[in-house]
């Protein structure tokens, strides 16, 4: 009588497969949407009074609809626009055409200088969204440069790398996102987080 | 009904696990195929803007799209961009619904977290965005996301 053959005992083969499941599952992250977060202004009433802000505290940025750039009345490059917005902005030589400076007790920082500058953002219909958010971007980079210098100073770490909320708050505080987007009719601020 | 015996003697059989595999592995397709992320099928074309600047877009279920650009079928829509909310093409008109009705379809406790993410092609023209921007402002949606693409640093 031949022998019979034995067998194969399948049993792990489920094992295997549910391994290859949960692998699947843990690892595919949806790809995730990646953009620049802003927020807007909530609608102002018609009557509201306009926020008085001084001349000297707007960093006004323009585009055309040729998506050429305009900042502080001259053109300029979109490659110069995130240093000028940063000197602007943290003004080291105090000079007096560039933004003031209001010296305010944060919690957790001290007394730091707060910069009353506000990034006025104007753009034409006209203007292409890739230039849009070229701007943004370069104007984004300005604040999260200014941040990440001063968290590196106070903390020793980068901004991106802080863990503790509180310290986060402090500094989001000691250097607001102030950009604000000229409505068609009329301006209003728009703070960021 | 000697036959029936002769194997009887034998004791338990082993039970045949090999098809224990073929069921899991059909559990993983049936998955595979049913987790088809709810995105809407485009009728724009939309080639992001890139950036540097890039956060997540947390809280995948309460972001709304509103997706921008030039109509991939240029005889039916033309080839001005278009809005395209949900599963067709709109007008800036239909965005105030669009918002009441996805506000609608969430908790009440999430309805302020909600996002709203701008996906438009490059191409497009502030004109369009200036729009859905103020519409978006009179919904009270103000949360809003730049959908980009990651780009490269800048030399410094």
């Amino acid at each position: 009588m031949a022998k019979k053959s034995p067998t194969i005992n399948g049993g792990s083969m489920s094992d295997i497969s549910f391994l290859l499941l949960t692998f699947f599952l843990l690892t595919s992250s949806i790809n995730t949407d990646l953009g620049i977060a802003r927020k807007l202004p909530p609608p102002l009433p018609p009557d509201a009074p306009k926020p008085e802000i001084h001349d000297r505290n707007v960093f006004k940025v323009a585009v055309n609809f040729r998506d050429e750039l305009q900042v502080q009345g001259a053109r300029v490059d979109i490659a110069d626009l995130r240093d000028m917005a940063k000197e602007f902005l943290a003004n080291p030589a105090n000079d007096p055409k560039k933004s003031e400076k209001k010296i305010e007790d944060i919690e957790g920082l001290g007394s730091v200088p707060v910069s009353k500058g506000v990034v006025s953002l104007r753009n034409d219909r006209g203007t292409s969204y890739e230039m849009y958010v070229k701007v943004q971007n370069e104007l984004t980079a300005a604040f999260h440069e200014l941040r990440n210098e001063l968290s590196q100073e106070r903390f020793g770490i980068k901004f991106d790398d802080l863990k503790k909320d509180a310290q986060i708050e402090a500094i989001q505080k000691a250097i607001p996102l102030t950009i604000s987007e000229a409505e068609p009719t009329s301006a209003a601020i728009n703070t960021g987080k | 009904m000697g036959k029936f015996n002769k194997n009887a003697k034998k004791g338990t059989p082993e039970i045949n696990t090999g098809s224990m595999s073929d069921i899991i592995f059909m559990l993983l397709f049936f998955f595979m195929v049913i987790t088809t992320m709810r995105e809407s099928t485009l009728f724009v074309r939309i080639n992001p803007p890139t950036a540097t600047e890039v956060q997540k877009l947390e809280k995948k279920s309460l972001v709304s799209f509103i997706y921008i650009g030039p109509p991939m079928d240029a005889q039916k829509f033309g080839t001005e961009p278009r809005i395209q909310l949900n599963d067709q093409i709109s007008g800036v008109r239909d965005i105030a619904q669009f918002i009441e009705v996805e506000r609608q379809s969430r908790d009440e406790v999430d309805r302020p977290l909600m996002t709203t993410s701008i996906k438009a092609d490059k191409s497009v023209k502030m004109g369009i965005l200036t729009d859905v921007k103020q519409e978006l402002r009179k919904m009270n949606a103000l949360k809003i996301n730049y959908s980009t693409a990651k780009g490269k640093e800048r030399e410094n």
